[in-house]
Order: structure tokens, then sequence, then C-alpha cells
């Protein structure tokens, strides 16, 4: 069967999935506490890590984990930390146009409705080894997204990894203290 | 349960929508961040989707490079946000508004 | 010598030209020295200062006149040179040439050279010429007058030398002198009417600039500038006249003009009158005539050399010389004629009334001269042109005696001019005193001298005369002109007798510096004394060759005689009649004058001016003619119609500039207003419109940027609808 990605009981951890995902994903934006936040984030990226291993995605998943939960969400909770004293007490968490936002929002899922409801994709039969294929050989998903990464997209490669160093750069000039300033 | 590529998109959509939410309405600059992150791994997702849909393996290289994206540019947005806290001491998003008028 | 006419008239103007440079190289720096301290001698004269230049007033004192040497040489020789070459000239073309009508011309160069052949005038076929030359025309009419005015004039000249011997402005003097016998020789020598304008404009140049010689005296300035206006408005009528001549004849040349009018009189006569009017109004003017004539008392503020030299012998006269020499025009215009025997008897008689009581030697002169000019224009009226011109050569001889004689009494005197303090001088400057006489005989009309053959030619015409439709008229004017001759002879005996005869009247300071004049100044007067005695000699009738003169200038002046315009044989009795008439009321002028003067000591006059003062103040004051003038044109015209221009210039003239200045303003306001409320309220009306758009927009500018990614989402969301809604 065409366009058939997930079937029997692989759907259904999909939806339970999917499911706290969003779950989570609300969760992050309606906690008051940014701690909360960011746990709620952190939960909502491992999910999603989960939907990825569930479409043989492995690599990616990992990474995601990795860098994602790991690294960005690590550094989200240090400045959580060295800013938090004061930035709890005060204030409500949401902003003042809270109430339009929400009105306009499920306006949003009216084209995107639509178009799903109307668009006809590509009957691509689905080729169930096709991301483990590295060099003709079955090797792993790693294999095939490095062969593919250093093979057909080294410059893209490079060019990450220049913005990386750009990035680490920049973060230290914006994070310097000023030495007129007293903080 | 057939899971489609239907599914996978609107659960991709409404992570992005709940993202593009959460960065409207927010206060707190950390969490402007978060729901940044958040729309971000809604594309990703969106990403995978449609490369498992097309047997392609572009779709996850292009989610590596995404997720790469995303670590600099928060590196880089919460440098921001501590050089933004030391100036106004407060982590209110409505307070900068140095551009009003 | 007959082609060098043109120097008769260069001379004096080289003399002009030297006198002139010297004078101002001398004085550039130091300006006139030593002057404005008035006459020497204080006048405690009842009448205001009409004290003449006398010479010894602007007194040098230690300083010596620059260059006197030269001034004299050359403003007496230029002067002396042009005598010599009239008569060189005159004796060159002949006197017998000369007296059958024959005309030396001699042409220097065309002056106005336009046009000739174009049809002009008023006269039907008339082919006129523009054309005018500077050339000079010896005839027996300029002959004569060239030959006493260059001899006059020299007289004077050297008279001068000693008179003006101590002022200051010695050279400046002989400059103006000369340059007025320039004016005055080329008027007499022109053969046009243009070139005769020159000269006439410049004897009344020259007749400003001397009467007013000593120009810081208000009275000379003043004169000087009544003299120039009064003239100029002769001046007018005189160009009035050569227009008419113009348009009438088409050129001004004598010859032409004259020969063309009496080839075809019928055609231009009916004009005639009007133009010989025009040029008799130039002649009132210059020869003080009533009533122009205000100007040649006043002038006798002038040096005692000018007014004999000018307002005696020659510039006065050449007014009758322009009239004798239009004769040709105005025997054809009778009533113009006419019009100048009443003028000219009128104030014959008119100027001797005031003559009688005016106190001042050179006013009784000066009145005196205004009369025997009414003589002259009176021969003229009836038509006895020779009879007049006649006249002007002996006055000319014993007027300027006369002048001369009274410079020399007041130069005696210390610059006394009022005879109430003189007398007695009979005896202290004898010759002075002789001259005078034979002078006075001479005007007075006292058979055999040159004023008495003159004066009955003057006569004889007079009553022979005859005017269409006013039988009465030729004997009035004759009965006028022998009372004249009576008051005449009355009043110059008057002023020999209170001059000369009784006691000294004046102050002891005076009598110490009684003494007669130099030589230079006495010779002069001997020599005119001679010539008012022998001068008339070539007028009398009575002797078959004694009328030398008549023939002379009967072709220039009687060119149409004929038989009814000058009656040539009178009845022998009739003239002696008529002789002895005016004799006969010259005695009794002359009588009277010395029964009451001399010895009657004034007392008689004294009780008649009190008896009759409404008169004698009339007389005295000269009718109030100068108040009357100084009234009605003074006051009047000059200044009040000068105010009355003045209102007008300023409210109606400027009232277009201040109109313009008003519609400018209003303009210029509205214009302002404009700009202001309609111009910049658009602008700023667009500028705060935009401005509440902007203030609206504001509102969008919130600073915020979850705000604007808000917007931005709407309008993502937006396109999308759009997009799909028309796919």
């Amino acid at each position: 069967m065409t366009g058939v990605l997930l079937t029997g009981t692989a759907g259904w951890i999909f939806v339970v999935f999917a499911v706290l995902a969003l779950g989570t994903a609300v969760a992050v934006i309606v906690a008051k506490n940014p701690v909360h936040s960011a746990l709620f984030l952190l939960s909502s990226f491992l999910l999603v890590a989960c939907i990825f291993f569930l479409q043989q995605a492995e690599f990616v998943g990992t990474v995601q984990i990795l860098v994602y939960a790991g690294g960005i969400m690590v550094l989200f909770l240090f400045v959580i930390m060295l800013v938090h004293q004061r930035t709890v007490k005060g204030t409500t968490a949401f902003q003042n146009q809270w109430d339009i936002a929400l009105l306009l929002t499920p306006f949003f899922l009216i084209p995107f409705l639509y178009i799903l409801g109307t668009e006809k994709f590509v009957d691509v039969p689905v080729k169930p080894d096709a991301f483990r294929m590295a060099g003709g050989k079955l090797l792993g998903n790693t294999q095939a997204v490095a062969e593919a990464l250093y093979r057909d997209y080294l410059l893209p490669f490079e060019v990450a990894s220049v913005f990386l160093l750009v990035a680490m750069i920049g973060a230290v000039v914006l994070g310097k203290r000023s030495t007129e300033k007293m903080d | 349960m057939t899971i489609t590529i239907n599914h996978f998109l609107l659960v991709s959509f409404l992570l992005f929508a709940i993202g593009f939410f959460g960065v409207i309405v927010r206060r707190n600059f950390l969490t402007l961040l978060m729901s940044i992150e958040l729309m971000l791994n809604a594309v990703n997702l969106n990403l995978i989707a449609f490369s498992h849909r097309l047997s392609d393996l572009t779709g996850q290289v292009f989610a590596v490079f995404v997720i790469t994206i995303a670590a600099g540019e928060a590196a880089i947005g919460l440098a921001l946000t501590i050089s933004f806290f030391r100036q106004r001491r407060t982590l209110n998003v409505e307070e900068a508004d140095v551009l009003r008028g | 010598m007959k082609d060098l006419l043109w120097a008769i008239p260069l001379f004096p103007l080289a003399g002009f030209l030297i006198n002139g440079f010297l004078y101002l190289r001398s004085h550039r720096t130091k300006g006139e020295a030593a002057h404005g301290h008035g006459d020497a001698v204080p006048h405690e004269a009842p009448e205001p200062a009409h004290g003449d230049a006398h010479g010894a007033s602007g007194h040098s004192g230690h300083e010596e006149i620059p260059y006197k040497r030269i001034h004299t040489i050359v403003g007496t020789a230029s002067v002396g040179l042009a005598c010599l070459f009239a008569f060189g000239a005159i004796f060159d073309v002949g006197l017998k040439a000369l007296s059958s009508g024959g005309v030396h011309t001699v042409t220097l160069w065309r002056w106005i050279p336009l046009g000739v052949n174009q049809s002009v005038g008023h006269v039907p076929g008339n082919v006129g010429e523009w054309v005018v030359d500077v050339a000079f025309r010896l005839d027996s009419l300029s002959a004569l007058m060239i030959g006493f005015v260059t001899f006059v004039g020299f007289l004077i000249h050297v008279y001068s030398v000693g008179y003006m011997g101590h002022d200051a402005g010695y050279g400046r003097y002989f400059a103006y002198l000369n340059l007025f016998m320039f004016a005055m020789l080329v008027l007499v020598l022109a053969n046009n009417f243009l070139l005769m304008f020159v000269g006439w404009e410049g004897v009344g140049l020259c007749s400003y600039l001397l009467i007013g010689y000593d120009y810081w005296k208000k009275s000379a300035a003043d004169a000087g500038k009544k003299a120039f206006v009064v003239n100029r408005i002769g001046d007018f009528g005189f160009i009035l006249g050569i227009f008419g001549i113009f348009a009438l004849f088409g050129t001004l040349d004598f010859g032409k003009v004259f020969s063309t009018a009496a080839a075809d009189p019928a055609r231009v006569a009916p004009y005639l009158t009007l133009v010989c009017l025009c040029l008799f109004v130039g002649a009132v003017g210059k020869s003080a005539q009533v009533p122009l004539y205000v100007w040649l008392p006043d002038a006798m503020a002038g040096p005692t050399p000018v007014s004999a030299l000018i307002h005696a012998a020659t510039m006065v006269t050449a007014g009758v010389y322009m009239v004798a020499r239009c004769n040709v025009l105005f025997r054809l215009a009778p009533a113009a004629l006419v019009v100048v025997a009443i003028i000219g008897g009128f104030t014959a008689i008119f100027a001797a009334s005031i003559g009688l009581v005016q106190n001042d030697i050179k006013k009784v002169l000066a009145y005196s001269t205004v009369s025997q000019l009414g003589y002259m224009f009176l021969a003229c009226g009836v038509g006895a042109f020779v009879a007049g011109i006649f006249h002007v050569m002996t006055h000319a001889f014993f007027k300027a005696c006369l002048f001369l004689g009274s410079g020399s009494v007041i130069h005696a005197l210390s610059g006394e001019q009022d005879i109430r303090r003189m007398g007695g001088l009979e005896k202290r400057i004898p010759i002075t005193y002789k001259t005078f006489l034979v002078a006075t005989l001479a005007i007075s009309g006292v058979p055999l001298f040159a004023g008495f053959f003159s004066k009955d030619a003057i006569l004889g015409a007079v009553y022979e005369a005859h005017f269409e439709g006013m039988p009465w008229l030729p004997k009035a004017l004759w009965g006028a002109a022998l009372l004249t001759a009576g008051l005449t002879a009355f009043y110059m005996f008057r002023l020999v007798s209170l001059t000369f005869y009784g006691e000294y009247r004046g102050t002891a300071e005076q009598a110490s510096h009684i003494h007669e004049s130099p030589r230079t100044m006495t010779i002069p007067l001997i020599i005119l004394a001679a010539l008012s005695v022998v001068g008339g000699w070539v007028g009398f009738e009575l002797v078959e060759a004694g009328n030398q003169i008549k023939p002379f200038l009967s072709p220039i002046l009687l060119p149409l005689a004929t038989a009814a315009s000058e009656p040539e044989h009178h009845e022998l009795a009739k003239e002696l009649a008529l002789m002895a008439a005016s004799v006969a009321v010259a005695g009794v002028g002359i009588f009277l004058a010395l029964a009451w003067y001399r010895r009657g000591g004034g007392r008689v006059p004294a009780r008649l001016a009190e008896r009759f003062p409404g008169v004698y103040r009339t007389l005295s004051n000269k009718y109030y003619v100068d108040e009357v003038y100084d009234a009605i044109f003074v006051e009047g015209l000059a200044k009040e119609g000068g105010r009355v221009l003045w209102e007008v210039d300023a409210t109606v003239v400027d009232l277009i500039p201040n109109g313009a200045a008003a519609v400018t303003r209003g303009l210029s306001w509205l214009s302002s207003a404009f700009d202001q409320y309609v111009v910049d309220g658009l602008v700023n009306g667009v500028a705060s419109s935009l401005q509440a758009a902007f203030r609206l927009f504001r509102r969008a500018e919130t600073g915020r940027v979850q705000n604007y990614a808000l917007f931005m989402g709407a309008g993502l969301f937006a396109i999308v609808a759009v997009y799909l809604f028309f796919r």
C-alpha cells in the first residue's frame, strides 16, 4: 500500500508518543516557572526522538537526544539558574495579547487542514531499507547518513561547522561582562 | 492503526502552532527561546516524516543540519538573554521596547 | 584785407582766450585775492547800494595783479587790431562800392549742411535749403556798425586800463570784455539769422558776466541775473521769429531772404506781421524797450566802462540793428511797424520821465539810454531806418562819453555816485567836466553837435510819417518825441548842474582825494567828445554835400525806396520850422535845468516835489514797474507757480508711484496671506494629516518583538489563505 508509513502496533505507539509530545509542548508554554518549562521541553524532545526512532531515523533521533536534550536543555537550565532569582515574582506568565493569539491560532489551522484534505502526494512505494544502505551495503542508518553527509553534502557540513564556530564566538562576546557597567 | 503521512503532518503542524503561540504570548525571555526550539523541533518532525515517506535520506541529513543550527541559535539566544538581563535586571520581554515609537 | 573779414571778430576772441587762460592760471590756488571787502567807501545812499564795481573796490592792496601788462596789451590790442582790420576791410571794399549796394561776403565753412532742395515753407513753390554757413557780410550797414563799434570799443578798453587798474579781477574783466567784442562783431557781421543769433546770445551772456562782475555783491549778482532773464524773454520771441523766417522763406541767409521777399512780396506779406513782431520782441528785450527795459537800470551795478560799452554804445543797439537789417521785411508788415513806432515813442517819453528824478549818476544815464533807444525804434517804426541807425552811431559817441565821464567822476570821488553829494567839481576835474559838457550838449540836441542832426532827422521823419487808418498817430508820436527831447535836455543839464556846479556837498574825506583821472581815462573821453561834435556832420541834410550817411546806407536800408515811404524833398520851410521847434524845446529844457539847479540850488524842484508828492514818488520809484513785475512774475508765477507745481507733483504725479506702492503693498499682503494660509496650510495640512496617520501607525510600533511576530503570522496566514483561495 502506498503512503502507509506505520501500521498496527507501531501506529498506536506513534499515537501515544504524539499525544504525549503535544501535551508536554502545551505544558511548556503554559508553565509559569521557567524550570518547569525547561523540563517539559526536555520531555517533549525525548518523545519526539522516540517518534524519530519509529521512523527508522535512528541517527537523527540519537543526535536529537544528545544535542537537544543533552546540550541545549542543559544550557537552558544553566541560564535559568543564573537569572532565576528575580524573574518569577510579580509577573504574570502570559503576555498581554494572549487572547488575540488564542483566537487567531485556530484560523491557522484551517488552511492547513484544507491542504491536508486536498493535497495528493506522489505515490512512491516505501522502501524499507532506504535508510540503511551505505555504499550499496546494508550497514546501518548511521553509516548511511555519514556517507550522505561526507559525500553529497560536504559543503553544507563544512558551512555548518563554521556556523558553529561563529555562534560560539558570538555567544562568548555577547555574554562577556562589560567592564564599565556594573551588574 | 494505519498512519499515513497526514498524521505526521498534523502532529508537526500542531507542534509548530503551539510553539508559535508560545513565542507570541510568553513574557519570559527564556520561555520564548524554548518555544522557538519547539518550533524547530516540529520542523524536524516534518522533515523526517517526509523523508520516511519518500524513502529519501535527504530529509534526515537536513534534519541534522537543523539541529546543528538550532544549537548555535540557542547558544546565541542564551547569551543575549544574559546580556539583556544584565542591562535590565529583568527577563520581561515587554521591557525590551527601546525601538518603541 | 576784405577777405580777412573773419579776422575782425577773431582778434577779440583770441584776446578772450589768452586773457582767460592767464587769469585762470594765476588764480588757481588763491582764488580771487583780496576781494569781498566791498566798496572802499561805504555808501550811505538812501537807495540800496548800487555802487558799480569801481576799480578801487576789490583793491588788492599790496598785491600785484598777475600778468597785468599782458592783460592790458592783449585786451586793448585785440580790439585795436579788430578796429584796424575793420577799417581796412571797409576801405578795401571801397566806400563807393558799399554805398552803391555792394555786399562782400566771406564764407568760412558750412555749418549746417543738411538738405538742399527740400521743399519747405508755407510759401508754396518755395525751394528751401536747411543750410547755414558761418559767413560774414560786409555791406554799408554792417560797415558802419563795425566802424564805430570797434573804435568806441577800443577807446573803452583803453579807458578800462585806467579805471580797473587796481581791480584784482583785471584779467577776468578784460577776458569778458574781449569775449563781448567777439560776440558783438559776430552779431553785426553775420550774414544769416542763425549766426546773428549766436552773437545775440553771446552778448547777452557777456552782459550777464560783466554786470555781475563783482559777483560777491548781491546787487550785482541779482542785476546780472535779471538782465539775463529779461533778455531771455526777448530771445524767445527772436527765436520764434527765426522759425517763422525759415518757414516762410526756407532759408536763413539775409541776402536770400530779403531778395525773396522783395521779389514776391505778396506771397509772404500776410505772414510777415507775425514774424516781424516776434523778431521785434527780441529787439525789445535786447534794447530795453517797454516792457522789457527793467534790466538796464539795474545793470548799472556793473563797472562803468561796461555800462558804457554794452549798455550805451553797442549791445543795446543790437536790437535796432536787427530791425534795420530786416527793414525789407518790416516794410512789408506795416502793422508791425506801427507797433515798433508806438513802443519806441512810448518808451522814449516814459524813460525820460523817470530820469527826471533819479539821483544816481549812472541811473540817470541808464534811463536816458532807454529813452534814446526809444527814439531809434521810433525812427525805424516810421520807416526812417537811416535816421535810426544814424542816431545809433551818434548816441554811441556821446553816451559812451557820458558814461566814461561819469566813471571819471566816480573815480575822482572815490566811489560816490549820488549826485546830491556832488557839486562844485567844475574846476577840480576840468577835463572830465568839459568832455561831459560836450556830450551833454550833444544829447540835448544843441545844433551843430552830433545829437542834433540825428535827433532832428528822426523828428522830421516822424512828423512826415504816414500810417494807415491812424492819421493822428504820427503827430502824436512827434509830440511825444519833442517833449522827450525837452525832458532829455532838462534832466541832462540837471545832472551836469548837480554834479559839477554849485557847492561841493560831499564829505571832506572824499574831497581830499578829488583828482583828475589818469590819461588813459581822459584821452578816450576827449576823443569821444570830439566825435560827439563831428560825428553828426555826416548827416547834415541841409547842406547839399552834407548828408553823406543817407546815400551810404540807402542801398541797404532803403531798397524799396518809394516816394511814399520816404519823403525825399521836404519843403525847406517845414524843415527849418521843425528844426526850430526841437531847438526851442531843448533850449527851454536847458534853461529850466540851469535855472533851477545851478543857480536856484534845487529849491523849485524841491517845492514841486512837496506839492506833488504822489507824482514825485511815482516817478522816483520808476512807476513801481519793478515791484509789479516782482509781484506778478517772481512771486506770483515763479514762486507760487513753483509751489503749485510742487503740490501737483506731490499729489497727482506722485499718485502713480504712491499708488503703485499701495497696490504693491496690497498685492504683497495678498500673496503673503496666500502663502501663509493656503500654501503653508496645504503643506502643514499634509504634514499634520501624515502626523495623524503616523500617530495611528505608531501604535503598531510597540517595540516588542512578540507583537511583530504576531503580525507576521497573521500576514502569512492571510497570504496563504488568499493563495489557496485563488489557486
